[in-house]
């Protein structure tokens, strides 16, 4: 009767230690939010275009977390799903045509003789890249500019044009060649 | 005194490999080793793990069980104690690389259920005459084996998975065959040295 007192005693005491262990390591190891989504946030282009289907990059971001394919962002194109697919450890998957192409650098121009000064395209600017009041002339901050179209639709005037950023010394960047694609029954055949 | 440490370390590293030799922890040998980042991290973690519940267990063992004379309680408590470092790690490897944490998913909590840890733990108690410092070295000993091969083997397995393989050898079963390979091998080690 005593051996089982004894098992039961022990066993109970080293529960208690190691529980103890282990709640002073959940605080002191606690994780605040999810630090993948930082990561992924980081890779996303922030145009905040909202093409994905997401108010921004960043809740995109956190979908991709949950496990959202991760070729629904235009803008980024297909190096920002190469990049994306490297640092989660999935296949690349080829950009998602519904929810837009992929593009050239784009920024907006307003055709100003023809701008009326109403304001619908400082609403729909999601970087604040707008710059105009109430019945004046409107005009695009070009390094603000995103490229993301979203002020061409709430114009009532079609002033808008997304013309391709003119490129300069400063913007200028090498065009990668694509990755080699490496197919076993071609070993030795060159 | 130092060359019994070297003998334990070659014994449990090549002769007696838990995996290839005494076909423990087959599960994330399998399971994780599809690339070798992956598997160096999860070599890591089960290293971490199998070196501080063999020496956890051993004191389990030494000062509480015997002393109590409480031995049949020795599986139940090591895989408390297991658990326990199990649980530990996770939260560790969760703060300080969440990457890793997402790469090995499930496989991570798993180390509990992987039978070489409790295999190392046991074995332990079962040898005469341990000392802690041998304990210790025969658990790290026995997680560098376990790490050698499971990288080994993520690497053979990145050249496969490019390699022109017969189409019903592809996938699981190329792997099968490979550590099976790899197990002959090691056997080649035997009588290398008596432990």
């Amino acid at each position: 009767m005593s051996i089982v007192l004894t098992a039961i005693v022990v066993l109970l005491v080293l529960s208690l230690i190691f529980g103890a262990v282990l709640g002073y390591a959940a605080v002191r190891f606690r994780v605040e939010g999810d630090p993948i989504v930082d990561q992924i946030n980081a890779l996303l282009p922030q145009t905040q275009c909202g093409q994905c289907g997401h108010p921004g990059c960043r809740p995109y971001a956190e979908a991709i977390a949950n496990g959202e394919p991760i070729n629904r962002c235009p803008p980024g194109g297909e190096s920002t799903i190469q990049a994306l697919a490297d640092l989660l450890d999935v296949e690349p998957l080829p950009l998602d045509g519904e929810h837009g192409e992929a593009k050239p650098p784009m920024v907006a121009y307003i055709r100003e003789d023809e701008c009326i000064g109403c304001t619908k395209c400082i609403q729909a600017c999601p970087v604040d890249a707008i710059l105009g009041a109430a019945k004046q002339m409107h005009t695009v901050i070009i390094d603000e500019c995103t490229g993301c179209d979203l002020c061409v639709e709430p114009c009532p005037v079609d002033c808008i044009d997304m013309l391709p950023l003119p490129v300069t010394t400063q913007n200028w960047g090498w065009i990668a060649p694509p990755p080699p694609t490496l197919v076993a029954d071609q070993r030795g055949v060159s | 005194m130092m060359t019994e440490f070297i003998l334990i370390l070659l014994g449990t590293i090549l002769v007696n490999n838990f995996v290839l030799v005494q076909f423990l922890g087959l599960c994330p040998f399998m399971g994780v080793s599809g690339k070798l980042e992956t598997a160096m991290g999860m070599s890591m973690a089960t290293t971490f793990v199998l070196t501080l519940a063999s020496i956890l267990s051993y004191l389990t063992y030494q000062y509480i069980l015997v002393p109590f004379e409480l031995e049949f309680l020795r599986t139940i408590s090591f895989i408390l104690v297991i658990a326990v470092v199990v649980q530990f790690t996770e939260m560790v490897v969760h703060k300080t690389s969440p990457l890793l944490y997402r790469v090995l998913g499930i496989f991570l909590p798993l180390i509990t259920t992987n039978c070489a840890v409790l295999g190392v733990a046991l074995l332990i108690t079962n040898r005469s005459e341990q000392t802690f410092l041998s304990a210790a070295t025969y658990g790290f000993g026995a997680a560098l084996g376990f790490s050698l091969v499971l990288v080994l083997f993520a690497g053979l397995r990145e050249r496969i998975a490019i390699a022109d393989v017969p189409v019903p050898f592809r996938g699981a079963a190329i792997g099968m065959i490979t550590a099976g390979l790899m197990s002959l091998a090691f056997m080649g080690f035997t009588g290398l040295i008596r432990l």
